[in-house]
């Protein structure tokens, strides 16, 4: 039972912060040329637009809930399970960042997600 | 080149960076964990634990890798839709996958395969929508 309210709060957690980050993001703008320069000056920038800082705290705790969830769980199952937090990071991109989500997008995602789980159900090497 | 086909080259060169520092990361922070065990759900036990990952190098490491991840995921998502970078980045799973077999000659059953293909139509579908499709939006002055 812990493990899936634990499971919930990262899926939230994790979705959230990705929106506020993308919403942050977007209102920095796009730095000038892919160089250390334009990119350090695009991160200034982007670390002092008010949503980077929703987004960050809502990061950070979707990082230690996974930690945890690690430490409880297999990866096997830990991993297919976040991959539901694609179905929900899509529905908010739809629905709050009002980005453009056609069929062949959501089939997309669709198939990404069953294939993760597939993949992950066998337990990835990563030891 | 057109104007699409550049950003979504663009886009996809991003994600690769992103997923190649992210598996790295997560590779090494697994390796950390395992060094220190299961988190007891408690005050003394999280605050133990957080003792502990702040004092593992290996988990510094890792914070390093997921660090220029955190670079090439905040630039990339300045302009391409976070629907989009999103399910792109799950190719890691695929590259994994591979991984596992060139290098550590494991074998995969057929229903890791059948997800890894999956995921490659998945990503290939979603790969060839528009990168963008939400207006840059205007300089935000407010809390700069």
């Amino acid at each position: 039972m812990a493990t899936f309210v634990l499971l919930a709060l990262f899926v939230c957690t994790t979705t959230g912060g990705e929106i506020a980050m993308t919403y942050g993001m977007k209102a920095t703008g796009e730095p000038e040329r892919l160089r250390p320069k334009q990119v350090l000056k695009f991160l200034g920038r982007a670390v002092s637009n008010g949503w980077f800082w929703v987004g960050i705290p809502l990061m950070a705790s979707s990082f230690y809930l996974l930690l945890i969830l690690l430490s409880w769980q297999p990866i096997s199952f830990v991993i297919p399970a976040s991959a539901l937090s694609n179905v929900i990071g899509t529905l908010g991109a739809k629905y709050i960042l009002k980005e453009e989500v056609d069929v062949a997008r959501w089939a997309g995602v669709l198939l990404v997600c069953i294939g993760v789980a597939l993949v992950s159900l066998d337990s990835i090497p990563v030891r | 080149m057109g104007r699409e086909s550049r950003l979504r080259i663009k886009t996809l060169a991003m994600v690769l960076a992103m997923v190649v520092c992210a598996n790295v990361g997560d590779l090494l922070l697994k390796r950390g964990m395992a060094t220190i065990g299961a988190v007891q759900f408690t005050a003394s036990g999280l605050a133990n634990a957080l003792r502990l990952t702040a004092t593992n190098p290996i988990i510094w490491l890792a914070i390093f890798f997921l660090m220029g991840f955190m670079i090439c995921y905040m630039t990339v998502l300045s302009w391409a839709d976070y629907s989009y970078v999103m399910p792109a980045s799950a190719i890691s799973y695929a590259g994994v996958t591979l991984l596992a077999v060139i290098f550590l000659h494991e074998s995969v059953s057929p229903r890791r395969w059948c997800g890894v293909a999956l995921i490659c139509i998945g990503v290939m579908l979603v790969g060839q929508t528009k990168p963008r499709t939400t207006e840059a939006a205007a300089p935000q002055k407010a809390v700069a």
